[in-house]
């Protein structure tokens, strides 16, 4: 155990924890932000993915002693009124059905849209294969990050 | 429509009383609430509450049931916002969906409790003013008097209607499609807005005060047991409240049984489970592997069936005396569901009653079994159903419910037990395993006269909780009951071949089954509609215009079917030049909802099939939500997808040998097709989609295949050396 300092969505937190406790569970169990999801524990499924300084990371596979000084975005932070491009067309595409892996989605094509504002349908591919949707809304997510990317003219 | 406040409400609605809820008034005091029956709540300040008895697994109840009630009651859909009902049988009947049902079996009775607040409101005015019912109309959440100009809002009504008698909804009339304003158009999900924010909670998010996390380490071994453990290393992991043994369950669901860790994070309690020691018991399952299996089934395919489903001519004797006779068999194996919020479900066990948080799509079922297992009267036992992040038939099972039952009965605190992806994986309620053996004779003139399907499975019936009882797969003998599961799909009809029969065996296997997405039309397609396209390339004819002969029946069904065939393949380009190493396949099917989809395909070196595009035709009588139509549609065919091109789970030792998503791949973005979907206009009663898209996925993808490659695929999924092999 130890005294674990990170910042999430602006907010600093300070907590006796394990640091091996990946930030997923310190979020979820210790924080009760539960907009990040619990898919595999593997990095497999991208359902846990939150921001690092704005880089998508899997919070599973992300000790919470080793996040430091950098700042954690998690889909709460991500604006206080689903007012970011990418919630909005997310909403405009009609995306979620059961909406589990969304969080996930979202921050994935978010960071993605930050580094690359305007990707092929390719990049759009490779950037978004480590997210899992079961629901399989795939399709509209391309035309989501689409629909986001054309917004940033 | 609310946003991130419907689904807040949403979780505040489990808690608060009524009163919590009333903050437009301005003195405090509670607003004035009209129930006009159980699914609507409508108050003063003009909002209207509806009661949502459906899961809302990601199917859209939480949409199209408003939608529904908003017809007939003429609403202002601004004003609407959206509630899970409680889990009360006596009083909703719906708490469980299924077999593709949402819509279809709730289409009349939402419509009526939306007409009958209509009326009440309508009568209420009219009692008002003094002036005749029928110069009032309802209209956008008002009720407006035509002779005089006036207008009075549902809130305003809402103390009038409160007062007045009941109006038995049975009696009224509903609208006509012609004059339908919400249904038959594309409404945005009134769940998106917290799905994109984080907000929207699922079982796995509840969270209540002083709550717990616990665990299972399930025996691997099906129908094995715990031996011996030792906890003393994991009790010394930090957060580790208990550990103890889980018995398996003694009633008619297959619980593994186990060793319990609870803890105060998830990850105290996964690493507490990391540090037990455990032996484990194989017993007499052990031998069974995936090859024992497939001995077996094919072996059972050659035997006797223990029923004939379908029984038109003689089939065997217009074989036997066939000009030519073609012979297929065809082969899926057990697949997951892989939903993308693992099982879970919170219990609070106190003195003398039970408080329960699941994701499930049968809160009726949950509560009930708790009750018998507790003992306790079902009303006694709270379920609150909360959203679930899929399904695809696994939460109709309530053994993780009883699980976390069984751990929270030895806490004080509430536990939440979680199920990591290897044990969602490994301790799933599978898609059977099938095999099916189809022979088809030519006559002398050429034409297809004669048709025998013989299909073996794992039958979910051996592991049915309809049943209350284990049913032996051997004692599965009434093909219209639940052996009908096994089978459906595989009728031949609505083709006309004069001599058909279509019979069954089981083939017993220690792994449980159960119902997923589309059940046994999740194989059966493939095996009659890919035998179609060998027997129309057998006489050189087009796939299509073989399918639209043998369909020239002057019935509905037959006509239904022949408009989606030709709907698909006009958009798919159907016969026309495709780019060097493309294919394209056709397959179809009739039901209530009738279908037909036109896959695209190419194989690369390595032998690995890419889907480019799918092409889908529906009929599902009226889409009450298009837009909802297209997106179960999209997700269905990349569902199915998953089991064409790879997807597979295998049995080792009488254990499941797949755990996580490196070994069980699902399809992923950049494997999903394109994805057309059209809808053919109708003003018919609904028909279910959910399942829809997946049935005819197989067939189109492994007759395209043929069309690329001249290379058939008769077993699911798809082996890449198989078309390997024939690219070199």
């Amino acid at each position: 155990m130890a005294h674990v300092n990170f910042s999430v969505n602006g907010k600093q937190f300070s907590a006796e924890l394990d640091p091996a406790m990946p930030l997923l569970w310190a979020l979820r169990d210790v924080l009760n932000l539960t907009g990040t999801k619990f898919g595999c524990g593997m990095g497999l499924c991208g359902a846990c993915t939150v921001h690092l300084d704005g880089e998508a990371v899997r919070s599973c596979q992300t000790a919470v002693g080793s996040v430091g000084n950098k700042k954690v975005t998690t889909i709460e932070g991500l604006s206080p009124d689903r007012s970011h491009p990418v919630q909005r067309a997310w909403i405009a595409e009609q995306v979620p059905q059961c909406g589990y892996c969304q969080p996930g989605q979202i921050m994935q094509a978010a960071a993605l849209l930050h580094q690359n504002p305007h990707p092929t349908i390719e990049q759009i591919n490779q950037a978004m294969t480590g997210n899992i949707c079961r629901c399989a809304t795939y399709q509209r997510i391309r035309r989501a990050i689409q629909r986001a990317a054309g917004e940033n003219a | 429509m609310g946003g991130a406040g419907t689904t807040g409400a949403l979780v505040l609605g489990f808690y608060l009383p009524l009163r919590g809820r009333a903050q437009g008034s301005s003195l405090g005091a509670p607003l004035r609430v009209f129930k006009p029956n159980a699914w609507l709540r409508i108050t003063a300040d003009n909002q209207i509450t509806v009661l949502v008895e459906k899961p809302e697994l990601g199917q859209g109840s939480r949409t199209y049931t408003p939608m529904m009630i908003a017809e007939e009651l003429e609403a202002d859909w601004s004003t609407i916002r959206v509630e899970q009902a409680p889990t009360i049988p006596a009083v909703y009947k719906g708490l469980r969906t299924g077999g593709s049902g949402g819509v279809v079996n709730t289409f009349n009775a939402m419509r009526r409790a939306g007409a009958q607040a209509r009326e009440m409101f309508l009568a209420a005015a009219a009692q008002q003013w003094n002036a005749k019912k029928r110069d009032c109309r309802a209209q956008n959440g008002a009720i407006l008097h035509g002779p005089t100009n006036r207008r009075l809002s549902y809130g305003e009504l809402v103390d009038a209607a409160s007062k007045l008698p009941p109006i038995d909804p049975d009696d009224l009339a509903l609208k006509q499609p012609r004059d339908f304003r919400f249904i038959g158009n594309s409404i945005p999900r009134t769940d998106a807005p917290g799905k994109v924010d984080g907000t929207a909670s699922f079982g796995i998010d509840v969270r209540v005060p002083g709550m717990l996390f616990g665990v299972i380490a399930r025996c691997p071994y099906f129908g094995g047991a715990l031996e011996s453990f030792d906890s003393t290393a994991a009790k010394a992991v930090r957060g580790v409240h208990a550990v103890f043994a889980v018995p398996p369950l003694p009633r008619h669901i297959n619980t593994a049984g186990g060793v319990a860790v609870v803890a105060d994070s998830t990850w105290a309690a996964t690493e507490g489970r990391k540090a037990l020691a455990l032996k484990w018991d194989k017993r007499r399952h052990a031998g069974e592997s995936t090859d024992s299996l497939r001995k077996l089934i094919v072996e059972r395919a050659a035997g006797q069936p223990t029923f004939i489903a379908i029984d038109h001519g003689d089939a065997t004797e217009a074989l036997a005396g066939s000009a030519k006779k073609m012979e297929a068999c065809y082969e899926s194996p057990f697949q997951a569901h892989a939903t993308m919020e693992p099982m879970n479900t919170t219990v609070h066990v106190r003195n003398n009653e039970i408080e329960v948080w699941s994701p499930t799509q049968f809160a009726d079922e949950v509560q009930a079994e708790i009750a018998a297992l507790s003992g306790l009267p079902p009303d006694k036992v709270t379920v609150h159903m909360t959203l679930s992040g899929g399904s695809f038939g696994r939460r109709y099972q309530w053994d993780y419910a009883a699980e976390a039952w069984q751990v929270a009965r030895e806490i004080k605190e509430p536990v939440q037990l979680v199920w990591t992806r290897e044990d969602d994986i490994q301790h799933d309620f599978y898609r059977p395993y099938n095999y099916q053996r189809l022979s088809a004779g030519f006559d002398e003139r050429g034409n297809l006269n004669s048709w025998s399907t013989r299909i073996v499975t794992t039958p979910i019936s051996a592991s049915n909780l309809y049943t209350g009882t284990t049913e032996s797969p051997e004692t599965l003998r009434d093909p219209a009951t639940v052996a009908a599961l096994e089978w459906y799909g595989a009728d031949i009809a609505p083709y006309v071949i004069p001599n058909f029969r279509l019979d069954y065996a089981p083939a017993d296997s220690v792994a449980p089954r159960s119902w997923w997405r589309s059940v046994s039309s999740s194989y059966t397609p493939f095996a009659k509609e890919c035998f179609i396209d060998e027997l129309a390339h057998a006489c050189g004819r087009d796939p299509l215009e073989f399918r639209l002969d043998l369909l020239s029946d002057k019935s509905a069904e037959a006509a239904r079917l022949r408009t989606v065939l030709e709907l698909a393949a006009k958009h798919a380009g159907w016969g026309k030049p495709l780019p060097k190493g493309r294919g394209q396949g056709i397959a179809c099917r009739a039901g209530e909802s009738c279908s037909a989809q036109v896959a695209e395909v190419s194989v690369e070196d390595n032998g690995t099939v890419r889907v480019h595009r799918v092409v889908s035709a529906v009929d599902c009588g009226i889409a009450v939500n298009p837009d909802g139509v297209r997106a179960m549609t999209e997700g269905a065919i990349n569902f199915a997808l998953t089991a064409v091109l790879s997807g597979e789970i295998t049995l080792k030792d009488g254990a499941v040998e797949q755990s996580n998503f490196h070994d069980y791949q699902v399809l992923r973005i950049d494997q999903a097709p394109e994805i057309e979907v059209h809808i053919v206009p109708s003003t018919g009663d609904p028909g279910g989609v959910g399942e829809l898209g997946a049935m005819l996925v197989p067939p189109a993808v492994a007759s395209a295949v043929f069309a690329a490659t001249g290379v058939r695929v008769r077993r699911l999924p798809i082996d890449p050396q198989l078309l390997k092999r024939s690219k070199s």
